[in-house]
C-alpha cells in the first residue's frame, strides 16, 4: 500500500518536473513545478513529517510560486518575445547545468548512508522533535539563516523606499 | 508507513460517511448563505430582499442554482482553455477540503459506536489550514489569467497580493495562540477551550488581528478590491459565465463558513459553551453549540459588508503591512512574556 | 456665510486622535447604525411595498392612459374639433372627422365626430392641457398606466384603445378628474 502510493506520487513528480523543464509557456511551466511541490509534499506526508509537509506547501507552492506566477503573469512572456539565444550561450548553459547535476548527484551519494541511519525515528518529522533539533544541534545555522533573511528583508525593504538618500 | 497501517475497513466507512456529511452541510450552509447575504444586506437597508420563491423566498438558493445551471457557458475565444475551465474547479477544491480538520464536537454514538466528529486529526492542523488558504490565491490567479482579459488580471492580482500580505499576518496571530495553548492541532485547542476558558479573552489582539485578516482572505467587503465592480467590472471572474462563475461565488461562501468555524474553534471555544455540556444529546451538543458559534460568524461577515464601505487599495496594503503585521509580532513577544512569566 | 439650516456640518482638517486613527470605534458607531435599520425591518417595519400584490393608490392628480368618453347614452362625445390636438404642445394626437349618417345618432353625440383619432404614447408628455381644451368634456387621462410594447407602433394608440366601452361596467370613472379641471376652468375664469 506505501509502496504503492510511494510509486504513484514519485512517478507523477518525475512526469511534472519534466514537463515543467519542456513547457513552451512560462506559466505552465510553474504550475508544473506547483503539482510537483505537491507530490513531494505526499512523500513527506509518507515519511510522517507532516509538519515539513505543511510547512513545504505553504512557503513553497503557497508563497514563493505564486511570487513566480504574479511576475510571470505581468510580464507576459510568450515565443514572439523570447530573444533567441546564440550557440554558445547554449554551451555554456549546458555545461552550468551538468556541473550542477554532477554536484547534486555527488551530494546524494553522500548523503544516502545518513538518510538510512536517521529512517529508525518516525517522529522526526514532527514538530516538537524537529523543533528541538533546530534550537539545540542546529541552532547557530538556523540563527545565521535568521540573520540572512532580516538583511533580505532591509534590502527588500530598502529598494522600495522611493526617495533613497545615499 | 506507520499511518497506512492504522487504516481499517471500518474506519474508512466511517470517514467516508463524515466526509459525505461534512460535504452536504458545508454546500447546504454555503447555498444558504447565499440566501442569508441577500436577505440581512435587504434588511440592513430597510428592504425585504428575495422573498418570491417559497415563503419568505427560503427557496430562493435553488431557484439561483437552476439559473446558474442553465445559463449559456460562455468562454472567450482567446481563453487558455484548460485552465480557464481548471480555476473554478482548484478554486472550490481547495475551499472544500478546509472543512478536514475542523473538530465538530467531541464524540457522536451511533449505533453504539463512538465516532469522532473530525475527518482528520492532524498534529498541524492549524498549520493546514494556514496552507490550503494560501492555495485559495491559484484557483483566482489561473482563472484570471487564463481569461485572457487585462480586468480579470488586475483583479487577480489585486486579489493575490492582497491574500498573500494578509496571509502573514494571519499567521502571526495564530502564532500566538499557538504559543499560548502549545499545540498545533485543533482538536487539542478546542479540548483545552473548556466552559468559558476561551482563547479571545487571552488573546483579544490576536483575535482581532486573525478575524480582520480573514475578511481579507474571503476577499469580502471592506476587502474586496479583487472584484471591485467600479473599476474591474467583476475582477478576476468577469469573463465568467454559468455554473463556472458559479463555482468561484460559492467557494467563496464555502470560504466564508470555514473561516467562521475556524475563528470560533481557535478563539472561541470551539464546541464549548458554559453549561453545555458537549457530550449530551448522544454528542449532538457540540456540534449545535459549534453551528451557532459559526452562524453567528457568518452574521458578522455580512453584517460588516454592509456597514462599511470599501477600502482603496493603497490603504488596504498600509493596513496589512503597516498596522497588522507589526502589532501581531508585538502580540506575539506580549504572549511570549506572557507565557514566560505565568509559565502557560 | 450664514447657514438657513443646521444640517450641514464645516468640513475641518483637524489631525485625528488615536482612537479616530484606528477606526474602530467608527467602525462599532457604523455597525450600531445598520444593526438599528437590521432589527427594525426584522420586526417588520419596511418600506417596501411587495407590488403584485399590493399597490399604492394613485394620486388624485394622476395623468395616465386617456380615455375618450361616451355620453349617458352611450354615444361618443367626440366631436372631431381638433382643439385638443392644438393643444398639444407634444403634437401627439392627430384625427381624421367625418360626418354623421342617418342611423348612427345612437353611435356619436354630435354631427361631425373623429373617424381616425390616434395618439401617439411615445410623443404624449402626459400633461393634461388636452382634457382643459376639450370643449365637450370628451377626452380625460385616467390613472391606467400605458403598458410597455416591443415595437414603436404599438405605442400609437387609436380608438379601440382610448374609447370606453358601451356597457356601464366598462365605463371609466373620471369624476374626480373632471371636478378637478372643473375647479380649475373655473379658477381661470375668475381670475379673469
Amino acid at each position: 500500500m506505501t509502496l504503492a502510493i510511494f510509486l504513484t506520487l514519485a512517478v507523477i513528480s518525475v512526469i511534472t518536473a519534466l514537463l515543467m523543464v519542456f513547457a513552451k509557456s512560462p506559466v505552465h511551466s510553474v504550475l508544473y513545478l506547483i503539482l510537483t511541490f505537491f507530490t513531494i509534499a505526499g512523500q513527506y506526508v509518507l515519511l510522517n513529517a507532516q509538519f515539513l509537509a505543511v510547512v513545504h506547501i505553504i512557503v513553497y507552492a503557497g508563497a514563493i510560486m505564486v511570487l513566480f506566477l504574479f511576475v510571470l503573469m505581468l510580464l507576459n512572456l510568450n515565443k514572439d518575445t523570447e530573444p533567441q539565444k546564440s550557440a554558445g550561450w547554449k554551451l555554456a548553459g549546458a555545461i552550468a547545468a551538468g556541473s550542477l547535476l554532477v554536484t547534486m548527484v555527488g551530494a546524494m551519494h553522500g548523503s544516502i548512508q545518513i538518510a538510512g541511519a536517521e529512517q529508525s525515528n518516525p517522529q522526526v518529522g514532527l514538530v516538537e522533535n524537529l523543533g528541538k533539533v533546530l534550537f539545540t544541534d542546529f541552532v547557530v545555522p538556523f540563527e545565521i539563516a535568521g540573520i540572512l533573511f532580516l538583511a533580505a528583508m532591509v534590502g527588500a525593504v530598502l529598494v522600495g523606499k522611493k526617495d533613497l538618500k545615499v | 508507513m506507520s499511518i497506512l497501517l492504522l487504516f481499517s475497513a471500518g474506519f474508512i466507512v466511517e470517514k467516508i460517511i463524515l466526509i459525505s456529511v461534512l460535504f452536504a452541510i458545508t454546500l447546504g450552509v454555503a447555498a444558504y448563505s447565499t440566501y442569508g447575504e441577500r436577505k440581512f444586506a435587504a434588511f440592513f437597508q430597510d428592504r425585504l430582499g428575495p422573498d418570491r420563491a417559497g415563503p419568505w423566498g427560503i427557496l430562493q438558493p435553488l431557484a439561483d442554482g437552476v439559473k446558474m445551471f442553465t445559463k449559456e457557458d460562455f468562454r472567450p475565444n482567446e481563453a487558455e482553455r484548460w485552465l480557464y475551465i481548471l480555476a473554478p474547479g482548484a478554486f472550490m477544491f481547495v475551499a472544500c477540503m478546509t472543512s478536514a480538520v475542523i473538530p465538530w464536537g467531541t464524540q457522536l454514538t451511533v449505533f453504539g459506536t463512538p465516532v469522532d466528529l473530525q475527518v482528520a486529526d492532524l498534529n498541524i492542523g492549524i498549520l493546514y489550514i494556514l496552507g490550503l488558504s494560501s492555495l485559495g490565491v491559484y484557483g483566482i490567479m489561473i482563472g484570471g489569467w487564463s481569461s485572457n482579459n487585462k480586468f480579470s488580471l488586475y483583479g487577480a492580482i489585486r486579489a493575490s497580493s492582497q491574500m498573500i500580505s494578509y496571509e502573514l499576518a494571519m499567521g502571526l496571530s495564530v502564532i500566538a495562540v499557538v504559543m499560548m495553548t502549545g499545540t498545533l492541532s485543533l482538536r487539542e485547542m478546542a479540548a483545552q477551550q473548556t466552559g468559558f476558558n476561551w482563547n479571545v479573552w487571552y488573546q483579544p489582539l490576536g483575535f482581532l488581528i486573525f478575524f480582520i485578516c480573514s475578511l481579507a482572505e474571503c476577499n469580502r467587503a471592506p476587502f474586496d478590491m479583487a472584484e471591485c465592480e467600479t473599476e474591474l467590472i467583476g475582477g478576476y471572474h468577469t469573463e465568467y459565465s454559468s455554473m463556472k462563475l458559479g463555482f468561484f461565488l460559492f467557494a467563496e461562501y464555502i470560504n466564508m463558513f470555514i473561516s467562521s468555524a475556524v475563528t470560533a474553534t481557535v478563539f472561541f471555544g470551539g464546541y464549548n459553551f458554559p453549561g453545555l455540556d458537549p457530550n449530551w444529546l448522544g454528542g449532538f451538543m457540540g456540534p449545535i453549540v459549534l453551528f451557532a458559534k459559526v452562524f453567528f460568524f457568518i452574521f458578522v461577515f455580512m453584517w460588516i459588508r454592509w456597514t462599511i464601505p470599501r477600502f482603496r487599495y493603497d490603504q488596504l496594503m498600509h493596513l496589512g503591512w503597516k498596522s497588522l503585521i507589526p502589532l501581531a509580532i508585538f502580540n506575539m513577544l506580549l504572549t511570549g512574556a506572557g507565557v514566560l512569566y505565568f509559565g502557560k | 456665510m450664514q447657514s438657513l439650516t443646521n444640517r450641514s456640518r464645516n468640513v475641518v482638517n483637524k489631525k485625528m486622535n488615536f482612537w479616530e486613527r484606528i477606526y474602530l470605534v467608527a467602525i462599532l458607531k457604523g455597525m450600531w447604525t445598520t444593526l438599528k435599520h437590521f432589527v427594525r425591518v426584522m420586526f417588520g417595519k419596511s418600506h417596501t411595498v411587495r407590488y403584485p400584490e399590493v399597490k399604492r393608490p394613485f394620486a388624485p392628480v394622476w395623468r395616465g392612459w386617456h380615455v375618450l368618453k361616451r355620453d349617458e347614452k352611450g354615444a361618443e362625445r367626440c366631436t372631431a374639433c381638433g382643439l385638443c390636438a392644438v393643444a398639444c404642445p407634444a403634437e401627439a394626437i392627430t384625427m381624421t372627422a367625418a360626418e354623421r349618417e342617418k342611423g348612427e345618432e345612437h353611435l356619436y353625440r354630435e354631427e361631425k365626430y373623429a373617424a381616425v383619432y390616434e395618439i401617439n404614447m411615445l410623443r404624449c408628455i402626459f400633461c393634461g392641457l388636452c382634457e382643459e381644451a376639450c370643449p365637450k368634456e370628451a377626452i380625460f387621462l385616467t390613472d391606467r398606466i400605458v403598458p410597455s410594447d416591443y415595437a414603436r407602433q404599438g405605442f400609437v394608440f387609436g380608438k379601440d384603445l382610448l374609447v370606453e366601452g358601451v356597457e356601464p361596467e366598462k365605463r371609466i370613472d373620471v369624476s374626480v378628474r373632471q371636478k378637478h379641471i372643473q375647479e380649475k376652468k373655473w379658477a381661470a375664469e375668475t381670475a379673469h
